[in-house]
């Protein structure tokens, strides 16, 4: 059952994803996307990575529709329209995507127990977490405490990003706003 | 029942070609910034469907629970999409100081006035 | 939105739950699906639905920039600060056994706790800060 709703739901992002690369209206194209973030969110779901499905339902869905929509009341609503199509870009497209698809004909099977990402560092964790930090989930406690290096530099991209934004469009507050 | 195989893989494949598609072809820096997120996506897909082992669940420690899916790609993509979002609003107001000073978003236009400015 | 009374009602009911539950979110984050990350996210989508509905002016009244400003860079400090006090008391970098060395099951969770506030923190400033930096440029043509 799981199998049918996973090439459903795939197909279906297929389909979306198309439809978004082609619309002219960016604001629809932007509602598209957060339905396109939305599916996978269901699609993690069914992977079990229920931790991922949440993040990417709160931010892809939420907070990345909403900075493509104050982008677009900002600038325009409407792409140009474009007569010819990228014949240059489309080869490039074809040629990378079929040696992609050749390289994971090579790849284990959907859900593989003996596959080989399986076979290192994951058992110790499954087996060994519970005790080393008293927390049932996993996912946290290789996020916050044996990855705890990865995640501080992650933090830390985000931090940068942040000034970033609040450097190219000015400081979020003014003087006259506290008064 | 029906086996995906390696159904996931290709549809991962297709949609980054899409996004790649995108984000070359399409002038409009907005719609490069989507394709760019599609693309984004079609990586989680596939670290997550590698992930998956069958009759797995998510892993969370219960009792009578014996198989889990591996918790490693779980993490790398937890975190990879708060930094996507956070690298997409750097784009979109790199957009937005754009289409301030030139007056447009596409990008031939952008390169068209800079060559005038010449 | 001057006139939507509907918005406006359902709103106030629904923004105190949003944040309660991304508190939940933050705090639960050990035992079941959550963790800093996301609370972060959720709870500055809050703020977001209230800046919709009530206006920019309105939300830097309760939600202070200058604060979010601070809180930017204080997650990481917190994440940061719990690195550096293991690597004081003498053991590694982020080594949370080093908190509670008596019982190191409990020293790793306190740590992992001081971690996901940190990340909780700073997730949720910078997408509020990123929120209220779209939405105050004014269209200039």
């Amino acid at each position: 059952m799981t199998e049918i709703l996973d090439i459903a739901l795939l197909s279906f992002m297929i389909v979306l994803a198309i439809a978004v690369s082609r619309m002219q209206n960016l604001f629809m194209a932007a509602m598209m996307t957060g339905i396109f973030s939305f599916l996978s969110a269901i699609v993690f779901t069914l992977l079990d990575a229920v931790d991922v499905a949440f993040t990417e339902a709160a931010v892809g869905a939420g907070v990345s529709t909403v900075l493509l929509l104050g982008t677009l009341s900002l600038t325009t609503r409407e792409e140009k329209i474009v007569k010819k199509n990228n014949a240059l870009a489309l080869l490039v497209v074809l040629i990378t995507g079929s040696a992609l698809i050749y390289g994971t004909l090579d790849m284990p099977n959907y859900g593989d127990p003996n596959a080989p990402v399986h076979q290192h560092v994951a058992d110790r964790y499954i087996e060994k977490s519970g005790e080393e930090m008293g927390i049932p989930n996993i996912v946290t406690s290789v996020l916050a405490s044996y990855r705890g290096y990865d995640t501080l530099g992650e933090v830390t991209v985000i931090f940068t990003a942040g000034i970033g934004v609040i450097l190219l469009l000015g400081h979020i507050w003014r003087k006259e706003d506290e008064q | 029942m029906i086996s995906v195989g390696l159904f996931n893989y290709w549809a991962c494949m297709v949609l980054m070609m899409i996004g790649l598609y995108t984000a070359i072809a399409r002038p409009n820096l907005v719609k490069k910034l989507i394709g760019l997120s599609i693309f984004q996506v079609s990586v989680f897909l596939l670290y997550i469907t590698v992930g998956k082992v069958s009759g797995g669940t998510a892993p969370i420690l219960g009792e009578g629970i014996e198989a889990y899916s591996n918790p490693l790609p779980h993490v790398l993509i937890l975190t990879a999409i708060v930094v996507g979002i956070a690298t997409l609003s750097l784009g979109l107001a790199l957009v937005v100081r754009i289409g301030e000073a030139y007056d447009t978003i596409e990008e031939d236009e952008i390169i068209e006035r800079d060559i005038v400015n010449d | 939105m001057k006139h939507e009374s509907i918005p406006r009602v359902v709103s106030k009911w629904f923004i105190p739950p949003i944040l309660l539950f991304a508190l939940y979110v933050q705090f639960h984050g050990d035992f079941g699906p959550g963790g800093g990350f996301q609370a972060g996210v959720i709870f500055a989508a809050a703020v977001v639905l209230y800046t919709l509905i009530f206006g920019l002016q309105a939300a830097k009244q309760i939600v202070k920039p200058r604060i979010i400003e601070t809180l930017v860079a204080l997650g990481v400090l917190l994440y940061a600060g719990t690195g550096l006090v293991s690597l004081f008391l003498g053991y590694n970098f982020l080594d949370y056994t080093a908190l509670d060395p008596a019982d190191p099951p409990h020293g790793q969770h306190l740590g992992i706790f001081l971690v996901e506030l940190g990340v909780g923190i700073t997730v949720a400033a910078v997408m509020i800060a990123i929120f209220f930096a779209f939405a105050g440029r004014r269209r200039l043509r």
